[in-house]
């Protein structure tokens, strides 16, 4: 697919984008430099790790750097031959949503929950003076309609907590090409969604593309979603651009290292050979055994309905024993979370039992249940959250030591904590810091290092390494390995990336609304999936545009 | 909470913020004038001696801004001939010593039970929620003419009173935010650590809410000095010789017309105080956010070590 080129310009070109932003630091250069380009009916993927600069240039396309702490150094940004920094903010604003529009990563936090979506979309028409009233609702319809929502007309009056995650994403998708705008930015688009989900929304911007000749700027961290849908690559790091051309080339032909370490981080579907990363040692006895775990969670739903409950967790049998890894894989919605949550005594069972070391967790007292949480940790899913914005890095990885009294002696927390952060590849300056100030990556390696500070046995990781670049998940994951080898610890690693795992490991259970569909040895649930849903999960893996020529996409 | 946890590591911290504040000319002068308020609550009654009281008939209702009769009359004189500016001096002692105490327990005991409150479930929230119902639902000056009444007015007293007419506020408010805090993954991670309810509480969602608090107890630091004059207006506050800025306000009401400045320069007094108070614990609030911190850190340098941001 070759982009039809304007004569003169570019349709909209940014050049020596610098970016910086102040803190009592001095200046933290964002972007140095940047300068790319993309015309009508292009993909154009920035793609980098966290940190990278990526979405720092998209914000400065549609203005949305905060200044202060912001502060754009250098550059022009040119639309149509357009200076947009000469434009008042009038003119700006007006061409943001209508010429240039854009969608974000969380769908969730991007749609006013107490809205409905008809209402939300008709003030895109109406904000910008297109069509108000019944006009506006007939357009919002038509958008539903286009972006894939079924019953439109029915739907329309629903608030965002009705849809799904993949449905609000293609609300917001619909929201952004509403008028017809000719670029659209989509900042990490995918991320917050299941992988099957994720190659559907990949699909409708394939086809909105083609069906409106729109340019893409597409930002991901994500090496397949960029293969799927580039037709050029720049790869960013450290606020530099470090690598740009054609998709192909880029992926099969990577010039700089940086380029190299990234797609070589990739865990290739169809390589059979690596192991490298399952335990060596031999499987000792269990240390956990569940026995048909059941759990439910009321669902009341006002007066007329009747009390009706959601059975989250269906009769969940396994055993994890020492030194072993056992995968939870499943899409959102298909009880894993729960899993984890019950059998740390977050969330209360609704019956059945797990035996660690041959007691009931559940039937635990308050003591034994001081000495459970000691030998049991949990890494969560959400870095950003799952750390107290008030307590410095120091604080959160020594809090273990303050609640379980006889681990450490205070004098050698400071030493313990650099060694700790050390392990998990930070620096001793960072333990007087606060969580805000570290990207996502980071703070899960704080999480694990908070996780490891008591010796445990076993660590439950609730999708640990999903937020995370695939650079730095395949360092998580070797560092998980190796202290398991090292330290014989258990994994319970719940994931809904099935590659991720692989190699990982020893054995798969695989979750579907509740229930397990398949739980084998990681080699036969590869080899040999006898679940079609098993086999669904595999091949939700995107292909490159260049392979995927079965489907050729009009200009 | 979070600025001891700074100071403990780095010495030279304490000092930084003394360096903040002297960057916001505003946040410095409030400091200024809160100190000197305090230094004359400490050291007026000392210094003044028996001005306070010591009846001048030459200077009854004496205008402010003459020196006639020395430096204590400058700012005027009240009925009896008294110095106002050394009755400003000597009542910022009880005026601070009431008013403090009052909000002090006021927020403590309702930040406390608004926590038990918001963090457990069970009846004993319900209990604690339904005495706050009856206490914000009764008139809160009946309230206090009442206790008064039936108590006998004295200075112990007086404070209570007003502490417990106060405290629904708090505990309201703490509940309202330990009921979103409590929710957040940090508090699920710290119980995953096999955290107690007291850390989770004290640790966790404590410093959280405290901002809030403290602004709120800024406010209302103006709301309980005019409640304690109405009081001691009623003749059930503060009882002479004894005076604070709120009784010289409520006597000096009667005088508006030709004496102005006898209820003017305690009305400034409690103004500016309040005024302060607000000042600096909204500088604090953002001090003490790591989140909002640049905002103060970054208003003028612009040197130091670079931070990475996500």
């Amino acid at each position: 697919m070759t982009a039809p080129h304007l004569p003169s310009a570019h349709l909209l070109e940014v050049k020596d984008l610098t970016v910086d932003f102040l803190s009592l630091g001095g200046a933290f250069r964002a972007t140095n430099g940047v300068s790319f380009h993309v015309d009508a009916g292009e993909t154009l993927v920035i793609l980098g790790e966290s940190g990278s600069g990526k979405s720092v240039s998209a914000s400065a396309i549609m203005g949305l750097i905060d200044t202060p702490p912001g502060e754009i150094c250098s550059g022009t940004i040119t639309y149509r031959g357009k200076k947009l920094d000469d434009c008042g903010v009038e003119e700006r604003r007006d061409l943001n949503g209508r010429k240039i529009a854009m969608i974000f990563q969380d769908p969730l936090s991007h749609l006013n929950p107490v809205y409905t979506i008809g209402w939300q979309l008709a003030e895109v028409f109406s904000a910008h003076g297109v069509a108000t009233g019944a006009e506006a609702r007939a357009k919002a319809i038509d958008i539903l309609a286009r972006v894939g929502i079924p019953e439109p007309e029915k739907r329309i009056d629903q608030y965002p907590h009705q849809f799904s995650g993949g449905q609000r994403q293609r609300i917001m998708i619909g929201m952004a090409i509403a008028l017809h705008p000719e670029i659209l930015i989509a900042d990490e688009p995918t991320t917050a969604l299941d992988v099957s989900v994720q190659a559907q929304i990949l699909d409708l911007l394939k086809k909105l593309q083609a069906e409106d000749g729109l340019a893409i700027i597409m930002i991901t961290h994500d090496l397949e979603v960029a293969a799927s849908m580039a037709d050029r690559v720049i790869v960013m790091n450290s606020g530099r651009i470090v690598e740009e051309g054609h998709a192909r080339a880029v992926f099969e032909n990577p010039q700089h290292s940086y380029t190299k370490t990234l797609i070589n981080a990739l865990p290739h579907a169809d390589d059979t050979g690596g192991t490298g990363r399952r335990s060596t040692t031999d499987v000792g006895k269990p240390i956990l055994e569940v026995k048909s775990l059941n759990k439910y969670y009321g669902l009341s739903s006002g007066f007329f309905a009747k009390n009706t409950q959601l059975h989250a967790v269906k009769d969940l049998s396994f055993t994890v024993a020492k030194g072993e890894t056992v995968g939870i894989v499943g899409e959102s919605g298909s009880g894993k979370s729960t899993v984890a949550r019950v059998l740390l005594r977050l969330n209360d069972v609704s019956s059945g039992e797990a035996l660690f070391h041959g007691r009931d967790i559940f039937k635990m007292d308050t003591r034994e249940l001081l000495g459970f949480r000691r030998k049991v940790q949990m890494v969560f899913q959400d870095p950003y959250s799952s750390m107290n914005p008030r307590m410095t890095i120091f604080d959160i990885v020594s809090e273990p030591w303050r609640i379980h009294k006889d681990i450490l002696e205070k004098s050698g927390w400071r030493d313990r904590v650099t060694e700790l952060l050390g392990l998990v590849g930070l620096r001793p300056e960072h333990a007087d810091r606060y969580p805000h100030q570290f990207s996502g990556g980071q703070r899960q390696r704080i999480a694990i290092a908070r996780a490891l500070a008591c010796d445990p046995e076993l660590i439950v990781c609730d999708e640990a390494v999903s937020a995370l670049d695939v650079s730095v998940q395949v360092q998580v994951i070797d560092l998980l390995a190796q202290l398991r080898d090292r330290l014989g610890l258990a994994y319970i690693f719940i994931t809904h990336d099935l590659p991720i795992v692989r190699h990982f490991a020893d054995r798969i259970i695989v979750m579907k609304n509740g229930g397990i569909v398949e739980h084998a040895k990681t080699e036969e649930i590869f080899r040999n999936p006898q679940h079609a849903y098993t086999r669904q999960l595999m091949n939700a893996t995107p292909r490159p545009k260049w392979e995927a020529a079965s489907a050729p996409l009009p200009a | 909470m979070t600025i001891p946890a700074d100071t403990k590591q780095k010495p030279t911290a304490r000092f930084q913020v003394l360096r903040l504040i002297a960057r916001n000319k505003l946040a410095l002068a409030a400091v200024i004038f809160l100190t000197l308020v305090v230094l004359c609550a400490i050291f007026g009654p000392w210094l003044m001696g028996n001005l306070v009281d010591k009846p001048n008939f030459r200077a009854r209702n004496m205008a402010p801004f003459s020196l006639a009769q020395g430096w204590a009359y400058v700012l005027g004189a009240d009925t009896l001939g008294r110095s106002l500016l050394a009755r400003l001096i000597v009542g910022a002692q009880n005026t601070l010593g009431i008013a403090l105490f009052a909000v002090f327990f006021s927020m403590l005991i309702g930040g406390f039970l608004g926590l038990i409150a918001g963090y457990s479930r069970g009846a004993l929230s319900n209990v604690i929620l339904r005495v706050a119902d009856i206490v914000m639902s009764f008139p809160s000056l009946l309230l206090a003419l009442i206790v008064l009444f039936s108590l006998g007015p004295s200075v112990s007293n007086l404070v209570i009173v007003l502490a417990v007419t106060r405290i629904p506020i708090y505990l309201r408010t703490t509940r309202a935010e330990v009921l979103e805090v409590r929710e957040r993954m940090f508090v699920s991670a710290a119980m995953a650590l096999g955290a107690g309810h007291m850390r989770i509480v004290f640790r966790h969602i404590a410093p959280i809410v405290l901002p809030t608090l403290v602004t709120i107890g800024a406010i209302d630091f103006a709301t309980v000095v005019l409640a304690e004059s109405s009081l001691s207006f009623l003749g059930l506050g503060i009882q002479a010789p004894e005076f604070t800025w709120g009784a010289m306000v409520a006597t000096g009401r009667g005088y508006l017309a030709n004496a102005w400045w006898i209820a003017f320069w305690p009305g400034l007094a409690i103004l500016l105080t309040t005024l302060s108070l607000n000042i600096l614990s909204n500088w604090w609030r953002t001090y003490a956010d790591p989140q909002q911190r640049w905002r103060i850190e970054l208003a003028r340098s612009k040197k130091g070590i670079p931070e990475k941001r996500t």
